[in-house]
């Protein structure tokens, strides 16, 4: 999608840009730390924000209205409150340091080693996807192989984690775009956008 | 300074957004989901902890030891954490070495995925829409829009960062630095030169 206009880096940025943005930023990490969703469900639910909504909206209010969506479907705005892991503040630390590491072990084996031509399958999910669209149809490289991690396609729906190979997929820039140029660029893909070329 | 629809008018504390932030985060904290003093450390973490300088010092540490470069090239997520720098969306590290023949540039087109451990909260521009639809297509147009010309020899690789791999840009050593202290070197280290639209040596 294009037509936003220049790219507009701010001079001596502020980290927040109204008081409102750190209470945001804060309720999200800590609303995650309950568990009642993964990241692949609250990117989803930002995504299912309705377009005309979604663009005129800035950051941390996607951030909100997709907050505000995962407690909604999961009944914790009414009463009566369920009991949740509640991330307190001597955990914050550890936690943060900790993250979510994706990686997962897995029996398959992988389809693909690097320096194999492969060529992204014509996929147009009905969900939430990873692949981005400016990529089906188009042959790659792969590149680096970043083993197997949680698949957001399938996690993202609650249908679990579903491990899948993880490849970065480098592109001609030509290639994908049509531009006179000898720059390329990169993509993390899971084996299943993936087919041989 | 640029006010150019990326919502940072919100100055008033009665805006419709903040007054919303505010009745969720006493919902929120009245139902017991979250502890009000959990929310201050997380602010305080990023505002004075977790911030670009973490980053500078993964890139000047590069520049002066060739055996952690070596670390960082084969295994950044595990370089990057000898320097304590781990966690939340920085699980899984890949360091991109800018060369003379090749700068990399990274962008999350699909939403707006950035090394936090390394770099801190990502700043406004990559969030939005223009870096995040013209990253890819026209690189050398958005490196013109930092005050950035690469020669016409060299080659921009743009890294779209689709999954849970977090890419870190290290820039070239500015020249004539061959006598400044590690720390030193740092200080010409700034946040978009390890996002790969400018270059090290130059002022955020």
């Amino acid at each position: 999608m294009m037509g936003f206009g220049p790219v507009a880096p701010e001079a001596n940025e502020p980290l927040f840009h109204a008081p409102w943005q750190r209470r945001a930023l804060s309720i999200s990490l800590a609303m995650g730390a309950t568990r009642q969703w993964n990241i692949d469900m609250s990117r989803h639910a930002r995504e299912k924000i309705p377009p005309a909504q979604y663009w005129s909206l800035s950051y941390y209010e996607i951030w909100m209205e997709g907050l505000t969506r995962l407690l909604a479907e999961r009944g914790l705005l009414d009463a009566p409150s369920k009991k949740l892991p509640v991330l307190e503040a001597a955990n914050v630390a550890p936690a943060l340091a900790k993250g979510s590491p994706y990686i997962r072990a897995t029996e398959a084996k992988p389809l693909f080693k690097i320096g194999d031509r492969v060529k992204v399958r014509n996929l147009h999910a009905r969900g939430h996807t990873r692949l981005p669209g400016y990529l089906r149809g188009k042959s790659g490289e792969i590149v680096l192989y970043h083993r197997a991690h949680v698949f957001p396609d399938s996690n993202s729906h609650g249908a679990g984690e579903n491990p899948q190979h993880l490849y970065a997929v480098r592109f001609k820039a030509r290639d994908v775009f049509g531009v006179n140029t000898d720059d390329d660029l990169q993509a993390d893909l899971f084996e299943p956008y993936l087919e041989a070329a | 300074m640029p006010h150019d629809g990326h919502g940072h008018e919100e100055h008033s504390e009665l805006s419709p957004i903040a007054l919303r932030v505010k009745a969720l985060e006493s919902l929120l904290i009245e139902k017991g989901y979250v502890d009000p003093a959990a929310l201050d450390v997380l602010i305080d973490t990023y505002e004075t902890k977790i911030g670009p300088r973490n980053g500078a010092k993964v890139v000047a540490k590069a520049w002066t030891d060739p055996a952690y470069a070596k670390w960082l090239k084969d295994d950044a997520t595990a370089a990057i954490a000898s320097l304590g720098y781990t966690g939340r969306q920085g699980e899984h590290m890949v360091a991109l070495f800018n060369t003379p023949d090749t700068h990399n540039m990274v962008v999350c087109t699909l939403c707006s995925c950035y090394p936090w451990p390394v770099l801190g909260l990502p700043p406004v521009w990559y969030k939005s829409p223009p870096y995040r639809s013209r990253a890819v297509i026209d690189p050398r147009g958005v490196l013109a829009e930092f005050g950035v010309t690469l020669p016409e020899k060299t080659k921009v690789s743009v890294w779209d960062s689709t999954a849970e791999i977090r890419y870190l840009v290290i820039p070239m050593r500015p020249a004539n630095t061959d006598g400044l202290s590690e720390e030193d070197l740092a200080g010409l280290v700034n946040r978009d030169s390890m996002i790969g639209t400018r270059l090290a040596g130059h002022v955020a």
